[in-house]
């Protein structure tokens, strides 16, 4: 029971860093973007690409720290992660949506993305393969906390969820202190009174594809340190980061954080009732559920 | 006087050849007050967003301070010395009334000094800096609208009805706030519904109708013409609370 | 040449029952603008139906009622159809985009069902033995291919005309009114949830049509049958063919089936060994590719759609995020 809220409040951060950006897109494109999961495989991989190189570069780096599997070349591979899946954001906007949305309506993107997914997820496969893979071979023990009932936790974990209620927190300092935060948070309640206002609705909208991408790859790593590689990771995280986003109400930056560890400890806690091959299913049912009860979500506005 | 905006042939809509507004011209004078009435759907709100640059414009120029700003985006209005106070939502519900204040004054060397300028010149914004802009009511919304309409000292000022939704007391004052913006060099272009009153507070008159001008003349001119009295005004007498 | 007339009624026999599945998604997206993006679990929800209601009894395992063939397959079309039912009712009033999520986590529970409720559906062995229709009477392989093949060709004429008749009607020009401007087509006094619900439910029944008829095909049925990949398949063939054009989704349908199974052999004959692991993974692209490229250069397809959209019905779905210059 604790393991799997443990657990699931891991999974939770994960999806709650994917869904932030989808959440802001889906509100201000006005589509539901299938292929946003894919940044996290995207991110993944790149952080692996380059931990093999900065590994080459700066043996020194290479040390595990402290009890984590995470390497110093790895952390700085997260962050440059981030920067390549926040531009291949803008970069598939560019060539794909922005082309679209000039002149086809919202189904149309909703198409396109699927279309965008698939080939993303298969360009992943063909370059590093389908197998499954770690960043590091050396086995991450778990730490037992308790015996009864049964606890464990591996350092990596602990230091995922930090990392991760690190970047939230930043997020919620740039939303609340910040004017870019602010005229962020304009275009989001009301596009053209803050072009009025004298936003530029085209920059917040990169701003809003790079904060996602680079959350997402974030997110992406986050998970593969915790898991494992896999090409179908972004795959997997597709219905979680929706019902992440549906639950908090589309729109809402706070609504998909909530959403996301909502969608996590369900999940976790769904497996003490239901046999594994089920719980990717879960995200779904937790979609219908709130479709039925709140349609708009905890915190959301669309309406239309 | 001269003019401040010029508005020249135009012709807007929100569906491309399916224009709203035909042919309209109109002029601003420096300094001036100047409304547009008529009735609803007349085009009113779709003129002021055609030169807000929110509609797009098909046919004809607008031309401020001798510049033409045909179809500008609107988030370059500010830099030229335009700004727009939209009909409805017109505030950030969500962001607090310093946020909303901070967003526009973004850009400004000067944004902490101008800031208290314009806090001095709406005290009641003052006291509530920190509550959410949406808790505000209906006067001090209009307040903060005008507010962030200021803020980056427009020469002129696009204001879509902003004594809707208001009660007579509160519509009163913030037309009689319009007014007293004038005094400090800005021309505004005030669309209202209420017509006897925005005839009481402004210098020049334009009333539009199925997206045409119908007519135009000095405020008192207007408010005088039995024509204009039958069917805009109800027929009832003018200057009747 | 017995050899290649059998192979080509075997490949038409393919190609004719996806453009069953093609049409059906016509009928959602191309007439009524409702986006399916689980397509292949209303396809799996008829075969599997179809396979439970009418395929032999097997010990341990539900199903296996061994019904009359018709009964079977009317059953897997009306499983796909309450299923369609569930989804519709709960987000058709909802953002457009909604549909596009739930349908696609149908196709994830879908899949998650096949695979485990081993009890059910076999699990990943899936379920087999399926009595083809008149199968025994017919006798002879070849005879009996050209047979199906007739067969799916009757069923994908009587689905084509049926169809051509309802977007032609009346109700058919109230679904693409609604496609079109919603708040309009509310406003003449018609019920548009109500009528993408109907619309939606048709569609996936028909789906479910064509994933009966090839379950009686093949005989069996597996998860393997229906990866994903269907989905992507099917759109592909309706995007290329033209959206709301029935006859373009049927040479939408025989022209990327084809496409496929082409690229599918030369990949396996050429490509070095090292890739033959991944040519799947290419042909994904290629569909991708096919998808997108589409959308962005030709989204009308190959054979356009025939009725006219009004300039004002265009215009306003034309920068629906915003009306303005600033292109986002
Ligand atoms: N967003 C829009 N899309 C399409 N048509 C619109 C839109 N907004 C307004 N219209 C149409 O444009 C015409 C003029 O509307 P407008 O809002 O300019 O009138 P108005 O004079 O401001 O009326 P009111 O006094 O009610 O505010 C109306 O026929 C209206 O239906
Ligand atoms: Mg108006």
């Amino acid at each position: 029971m604790i393991q799997n809220l443990v657990d699931g409040v891991l999974t939770g951060s994960i999806i709650s860093l994917g869904a932030i950006g989808l959440t802001l897109i889906m509100h201000m494109l006005r589509f539901a973007n299938f292929s946003y999961a894919e940044l996290l495989g995207i991110g993944a991989y790149t952080a692996l690409v380059f931990d093999k190189l900065l590994a080459v570069l700066f043996p020194a780096l290479s040390g595990k720290i402290g009890a984590l599997t995470l390497t110093g070349t790895l952390a700085l591979s997260v962050l440059l992660a981030m920067v390549v899946a926040g531009a291949s954001a803008v970069v598939i906007d560019a060539l794909v949506f922005k082309r679209i949305r000039a002149k086809a309506d919202a189904l149309s993107m909703v198409f396109a993305s699927f279309g965008v997914a698939l080939i993303l997820r298969n360009v992943i496969t063909l370059i590093f393969g389908q197998k499954a893979q770690l960043y590091s071979n050396d086995i991450a023990f778990a730490i037992v906390v308790s015996r009864d009932p049964l606890l464990l936790i591996k350092p990596d974990q602990v230091f995922v969820l930090l990392a991760a209620l690190v970047l939230m927190g930043g997020l919620h300092l740039v939303l609340t202190r910040t004017t870019f935060g602010f005229a962020l948070r304009a275009v989001a309640e009301n596009p053209v009174l803050a072009q009025v206002s004298g936003v530029r609705l085209s920059v917040i909208v990169t701003s809003v594809w790079l904060i996602g991408g680079a959350l997402s790859a974030a997110a992406g790593v986050f998970y593969a340190l915790t898991n494992h590689l896999s090409p179908a990771m972004g795959h997997n995280f597709v219905l979680p980061v929706f019902a992440a986003t549906i639950v908090g109400g589309i729109g809402s930056v706070y609504g998909a954080v909530l959403g996301g560890f909502i969608v996590g400890i369900a999940s976790g806690l769904a497996l003490m009732v239901l046999p594994s091959g089920y719980i990717p299913a879960m995200p779904f049912l937790i979609i219908l559920f709130v479709l039925m009860l709140r349609p708009h979500g905890l915190f959301g506005e669309d309406q239309g | 006087m001269s003019a401040v905006l010029q508005i020249e042939g135009l012709e807007a809509g929100y569906v491309r050849d399916l224009p709203i507004l035909r042919q309209v011209n109109l002029t601003l004078k420096q300094g001036s007050l100047t409304t547009i009435i008529g009735p609803n759907g007349a085009g009113k709100s779709t003129l002021i967003k055609a030169i807000a640059g929110i509609v797009p414009i098909s046919a004809g120029r607008v031309v401020l301070n001798g510049r033409d700003i045909t179809g500008i985006r609107p988030d370059e209005m500010a830099p030229l010395g335009l700004a727009y106070v939209p009909q409805t939502d017109n505030i950030f519900r969500t962001l607090t009334i310093a946020q909303n204040l901070a967003l526009v004054l973004r850009r400004l060397p000067d944004r902490a000094a101008r800031l208290r300028e314009l806090l001095d010149t709406f005290p009641p914004l003052a006291e509530k800096l920190d509550d959410r802009a949406g808790a505000l009511s209906g006067g001090q919304r209009q307040m903060l609208a005008v507010a962030m309409a200021l803020a980056t000292r427009p020469t002129v000022m696009l204001m879509d009805e902003p004594s809707a939704g208001l009660s007579p007391k509160i519509a009163a004052e913030v037309l009689d706030l319009t007014r007293s913006l004038t005094a400090t060099g800005v021309s505004i272009l005030l669309v209202e519904q209420n017509v006897k009153q925005a005839l009481r507070v402004a210098d020049h008159c334009y009333i539009l109708a199925e997206g045409r001008n119908r007519l135009d003349g000095p405020a008192d001119q207007i408010l005088s013409d039995p024509e204009v009295a039958a069917i805009y005004l109800g027929g009832r007498r003018v200057g009747a609370a | 040449m017995i050899g290649l007339i059998s192979y080509l009624a075997f490949f038409a026999t393919m190609a004719g029952i996806l453009a069953i599945a093609v049409l059906g998604l016509n009928l959602q997206w191309g007439h009524t603008g409702l986006f399916n993006g689980g397509v292949v679990a209303f396809f799996g929800a008829g075969a599997y139906g179809t396979m439970l209601l009418g395929g032999p009894p097997e010990p341990g395992q539900f199903g296996g009622f061994a019904l009359p063939y018709v009964v079977a397959l009317g059953g897997g079309i009306l499983i796909a159809g309450v299923v369609a039912w569930i989804v519709g009712l709960l987000t058709l009033r909802l953002r457009h985009d909604y549909l596009a999520i739930a349908t696609f986590g149908v196709a994830v529970a879908f899949e998650n069902v096949t695979r485990n409720a081993d009890w059910l559906t076999g699990g990943a062995r899936g379920l087999r033995g399926f009595p083809r229709p008149l199968e025994a009477a017919i006798g002879d392989t070849f005879l009996y291919g050209l047979f199906f093949l007739g067969l799916v060709l009757a069923v994908l004429l009587a689905v084509y005309l049926g169809l051509e008749r309802l977007v032609n009607s009346p109700y058919g020009r109230v679904l693409r009114a609604i496609r079109e401007d919603e708040v309009s087509a509310r406003s003449v006094g018609k019920n548009p949830t109500r009528l993408r619900l109907e619309s939606f439910v048709i569609g996936s029944m028909i789906m479910g049509a064509a994933g009966g008829l090839y379950v009686s095909f093949y005989a069996f049925v597996s998860p393997q049958d229906l990866a994903p990949i269907l989905t992507f398949q099917i759109w592909a063939m309706l995007i290329v063919g033209g959206a709301g054009n029935n006859r373009g989704a049927i040479l939408g349908a025989f022209l990327i089936w084809g496409a496929w199974t082409l690229s599918g052999f030369a990949l396996s004959r050429f490509a070095p060994d090292a890739m033959q692991l991944y040519t799947g993974s290419i042909q994904y692209i290629l569909i991708g590719v096919v998808i997108v490229g589409m959308l962005m250069w030709r989204p009308q397809g190959l054979l356009p759609e025939r009725v006219t959209k009004t300039i004002y019905q265009k215009g306003a779905k034309k920068g629906s995020v915003i009306i303005n210059k600033e292109v986002i």
